[in-house]
């Protein structure tokens, strides 16, 4: 019990300042809520089949399979297919992150789960044909073209930036 | 629409492993609600507070930042209300048209989508839980410069 205010506290205080907010000024604190509302359905929506999939990933997919398609020395084929499993995603960016710790857990390479990251957060193909019927076709294309270089770009910065000692620090964050 | 396919991925994935091994099934649906309890309070406390900055920064407000600035500043002031504010983008994307029809830039609203989408303040903590204080940091610095890069080109070969 104890354990669990602990966890939650940050939620607790939050929903503390929110109360107070509406009771001082009743017109934001009904906003926010049906905001907070509205993005607590459109969310409980998405993230249900992403962490079924999520589970049965870490229990059918075996280290060895994984290691041989994404891990290190997997090419460019790794590459492909973490850009692959990130654009056919759904949802937001930090429901990404237990997705790519599992993908660790089972030895894929950092580089890979980066571009998994980057093309989850920017070249997921629902998001790409709103971001088109919003604004316009040569914008999301030139952006696309752009981001791909750019996803590349910033999972290279990533890995190179962190020691030998780094990386097995991070993966042993997702034991 | 891609909601249901993922529904049907995931449905379809459940039946055949319960089809081929009851014990290992329980097993990945246990795992499924663990990882998701492990990041339901920072969850909650995002969701709050998105819904309590959009209230308080209104689509009104934001166009009357970058709608009237231009250039740099308008670009960088872009990109900041991009990396700290988290805008689902079914919301986003309506916003930003309707900012470029008020009008903003295409290089501000490359910077506001592009940071919105790479770079990610408010989720912070629940990226630090996977990969750590500095890879945290590395990705996210070099996801807003390259934001920046990417809207100034968008800059130049829309306009």
């Amino acid at each position: 019990m104890k354990d669990i205010l602990k966890r939650y506290r940050l939620f607790l205080s939050l929903v503390a300042i929110n109360a107070s907010v509406g009771l001082a000024f009743p017109e934001i604190g009904l906003k926010s809520l049906s905001i907070t509302k509205n993005n607590l359905i459109e969310m409980m929506s998405v993230i249900p089949p992403i962490f079924i999939l999520l589970g049965l990933l870490d229990v059918w997919v075996d280290r060895a399979t994984m290691i041989k398609y994404t891990g290190k020395g997997s090419g460019l084929k790794g590459v492909l297919i973490a850009f692959l499993l990130g654009s056919a995603s759904a949802g937001p960016l930090y429901a990404a992150f237990p997705v790519a710790g599992v993908m660790l857990k089972k030895g894929s390479s950092l580089f890979n789960v980066f571009i998994f990251i980057g093309a989850w957060s920017t070249t997921k193909i629902p998001m790409l044909t709103f971001e088109a019927a919003n604004l316009g076709l040569s914008f999301t294309l030139t952006r696309l073209a752009l981001s791909i270089i750019g996803i590349v770009l910033i999972a290279f910065t990533t890995e190179k930036s962190l020691n030998k000692q780094q990386q097995a620090d991070i993966y042993e964050l997702n034991r | 629409m891609f909601t249901y396919i993922l529904y049907g991925l995931a449905g379809t994935g459940l039946a055949i492993s319960f089809f081929k091994d009851r014990a290992k099934t329980k097993a990945a649906l246990k795992k499924a609600w663990m990882s998701f309890e492990n990041i339901l309070p920072q969850f909650l406390s995002i969701l709050i507070i998105i819904g309590l900055s959009l209230s308080m920064l209104s689509p009104q407000t934001i166009t009357n930042i970058l709608g009237t600035s231009s250039g740099i500043w308008g670009m960088l002031a872009a990109s900041l209300i991009g990396s700290i504010t988290l805008i689902p983008g079914f919301v986003a994307f309506p916003l930003a048209a309707a900012l470029l029809k008020s009008g903003a830039g295409y290089m501000q609203i490359a910077a506001f989508v592009s940071t919105l989408m790479m770079v990610g303040i408010v989720t912070l903590p629940l990226e630090i839980k996977t990969f750590g204080k500095r890879a945290a940091a590395v990705r996210n610095i070099a996801a807003f410069i390259f934001s920046l890069c990417a809207a100034f080109v968008i800059g130049v070969v829309l306009s």
